[in-house]
């Protein structure tokens, strides 16, 4: 339907070939041209960026050497930095704490699952839908399964919730096999399956859009190429459509593992209790409670900063083994 | 022309396509599946707003499943009576239209500083938003900085720490790039600022994008509850969302003190329902409208970015 392209933004793709080339060639005779006379022809510019340019630093590189509080001991009231060197007092403090390997060992495992369900469902979805020759019905189903991702997080934690209390729906319908109400949100051995059904449910269909622009662009001729050498439906996929979309799969893979220990913090928080610590603390939502509820800020710092570093480590090496096998990488 | 929601245009129809019987068999299974898929969606979303309106002792029993049972408004009734409800309602208003300004402000400056291809010193300023992204100080250093700021218990804890988003900031500098630049370099011979250029040629032009970040950003603001619940400390500040959350975890009662116990019961069994319907209601409203919105824009900045 061409109305809601024209009202939509026009596709970045469109862009004139020559736009293309020549900023390649232009910054490289601008990088000549001295930082003064840069000033003083583009200062309207540069004036244009000192307040983004201010927030970034106060809220995004302040915080960042603000983890020196790691190394240093905090006192209440006093500076944000710390007030003395304690070297690695704090990071020698979590690597014994038993809890700690506990919540790692949860993080683990729900970022595992996470992942593991998480990112190929899409891809089905995706695929399925593309099999689907009734337009409205293709936009009819993708409509909905985009809803969940358009509202709060503490609604998809109280519909979860209420969805599996006692008298909830999924407790009613096991109630028709005679089998006894459980009591989901109280019990450890669930809080795994609750957590990834419910970032299921609220992420597949959202998850969807980027591998359906990259099933559009696939080359129609490929598929005519492989049916006249007699592929059928499967080996189209298999051979054809698969490698089309695999930039885009690597792409979202390499983003989802530089995220894995960032398990969904909010979720758990809503929606764990310490009843089911047990398996749904993970390290985000531990040093929240060592923190900021209990006001241990090196220590928690010092986890925080050990989380933020593997996060960087797990999504450069991602990055590296996919350029080195595959040819394709986030930079 | 390719409809951006539903993906690849129609195939026309050769002899090799003709469906064999194996994929019409195929046809229909997948149908099965999407339908599901449909239903699983959905039905969370019925049943609340049907227990919302239900009777408590239905609710109890489990009876209530599509359609409410012992249809009544009581709860509804309580929680719109609720001062407190209507107070936090009315500051989620007030800190999506403020951080939702403020986020407007500083990211299209930023993305049209970053849409100049020839400006020295470009490459680094894409390096510090980008970085960020992969990056973060972590929620202590962010908490005592915002604690130190001064910024606890005022809407600038929740517009300015968020006030860029760098996804957002890709989408609208890969639009600005997409844009003739003649246009504005004819305008600045005519003898316009650069700040003239950016309000009266860039922004007309850009409506389209604009409202999109406007929307992005506004539906995330409304959303989010974790900064407001981590720097504010009296109920009378709390969005709407963390009035939810401290339902959900039990952390007060809600409703009126004043309401007969029957009264009670009966609000204790659905006011999470119901006010998830109300907190959900105007994202819900504006969805249809908006949804093909966030997915071009998503597109967009998945190409461009």
């Amino acid at each position: 339907m061409s109305t809601s392209t024209t009202s939509a933004p026009p596709p970045g793709t469109q862009d004139p070939p020559p736009a293309r080339a020549s900023p390649r060639r232009r910054p490289r005779t601008a990088a000549r041209t001295g930082w003064r006379r840069a000033l003083r022809r583009d200062w309207q510019l540069y004036s244009l960026a000192v307040l983004p340019l201010l927030f970034f630093l106060v809220f995004r590189y302040l915080p960042m050497a603000g983890n020196v509080i790691a190394f240093r001991r905090f006192e209440p009231g006093g500076s944000i930095f710390g007030e003395q060197w304690v070297g690695l007092r704090y990071v020698r403090m979590f690597l014994t704490d038993p809890t700690f390997w506990q919540v790692f060992r949860n993080t683990l495992w729900l970022g595992g699952l996470t992942l593991v369900f998480c990112f190929p469902i899409p891809i089905v979805l995706a695929l399925l839908l593309n099999e689907v020759r009734r337009r409205s019905l293709k936009r009819f189903v993708q409509s909905v399964s985009y809803l969940p991702h358009f509202l709060s997080i503490v609604i998809v934690a109280g519909i979860t919730l209420q969805m599996l209390a006692t008298d909830g729906p999924v407790n009613h319908v096991l109630g028709w096999f005679g089998h006894e109400p459980i009591r989901f949100i109280q019990e450890p051995e669930w809080f795994r399956t609750i957590y990834v059904g419910s970032e299921i449910w609220q992420t597949a269909g959202w998850g969807t859009i980027l591998y359906l622009t990259a099933l559009t662009t696939i080359d129609e001729d490929l598929y005519e190429a492989a049916r006249i050498d007699g592929a059928n439906r499967w080996q189209q996929i298999w051979h054809v459509t698969l490698p089309g979309i695999r930039p885009t799969m690597i792409t979202l893979l390499i983003l989802n593992i530089g995220t894995f220990l960032a398990v969904g913090f909010e979720k758990v928080l809503l929606l764990y209790n310490p009843l089911t610590y047990q398996t749904g603390d993970v390290i985000s939502t531990y040093l929240y409670r060592t923190g900021v509820e209990s006001n241990s800020f090196s220590y928690a710092a010092a986890i925080g900063l050990f989380e933020a570093v593997i996060g960087l480590v797990l999504i450069t090496t991602a990055n590296q083994l996919s350029r080195r096998t595959v040819g394709t990488s986030l930079w | 022309m390719v409809s951006l929601l539903s993906g690849r245009p129609e195939r026309p129809r050769t002899s090799v396509d003709q469906p064999t019987r194996g994929y019409r068999v195929f046809q229909g299974v997948n149908g099965v599946i999407l339908t599901l898929v449909v239903l699983v969606t959905l039905y969370p979303f019925v049943n609340i707003i049907a227990r919302s309106f239900s009777a408590e002792r239905q609710i109890r029993a489990g009876e209530v499943t599509l359609w409410p049972k012992g249809f009544n408004l009581t709860t509804y009734r309580i929680v719109l009576e609720d001062a407190m409800f209507w107070r936090n309602y009315g500051n989620t208003v007030l800190y999506t239209v403020v951080a939702t300004a403020v986020a407007m402000v500083l990211t299209t400056c930023y993305a049209y500083v970053l849409s100049k291809k020839d400006l020295k010193g470009r490459g680094a300023l894409v390096g510090i938003a980008v970085f960020t992204m992969f990056f973060t100080g972590g929620l202590i250093p962010h908490y005592l900085l915002i604690t130190n700021l001064g910024l606890k218990n005022s809407v600038w804890a929740i517009a300015l720490p968020n006030a860029i988003s760098v996804f957002n900031l890709l989408v609208m500098k890969a639009f600005f790039e997409s844009l003739p630049t003649e246009l504005e370099e004819a305008a600045q011979i005519d003898g316009l600022s650069t700040y003239g250029v950016l309000l009266r040629i860039v922004l007309p032009l850009s409506k389209a994008v604009v409202a999109t970040m406007v929307l992005f950003y506004s539906v995330s603001f409304w959303n989010s509850w974790f900064g407001a619940f981590l720097y504010m400390d009296r109920t009378e500040l709390m969005p709407v969302t963390v009035y939810l959350r401290n339902l959900i975890s039990g952390a007060t009662g809600g409703g009126n003190a004043g309401a007969g116990t029957e009264q009670l019961s009966q609000v204790g069994a659905n006011i999470q329902a119901v006010t998830i319907v109300l907190t959900a209601l105007p994202i819900l409203c504006v969805y249809p409208f908006v949804q093909r919105y966030f997915v071009s824009g998503v597109m967009l900045g998945a190409v461009k970015g």
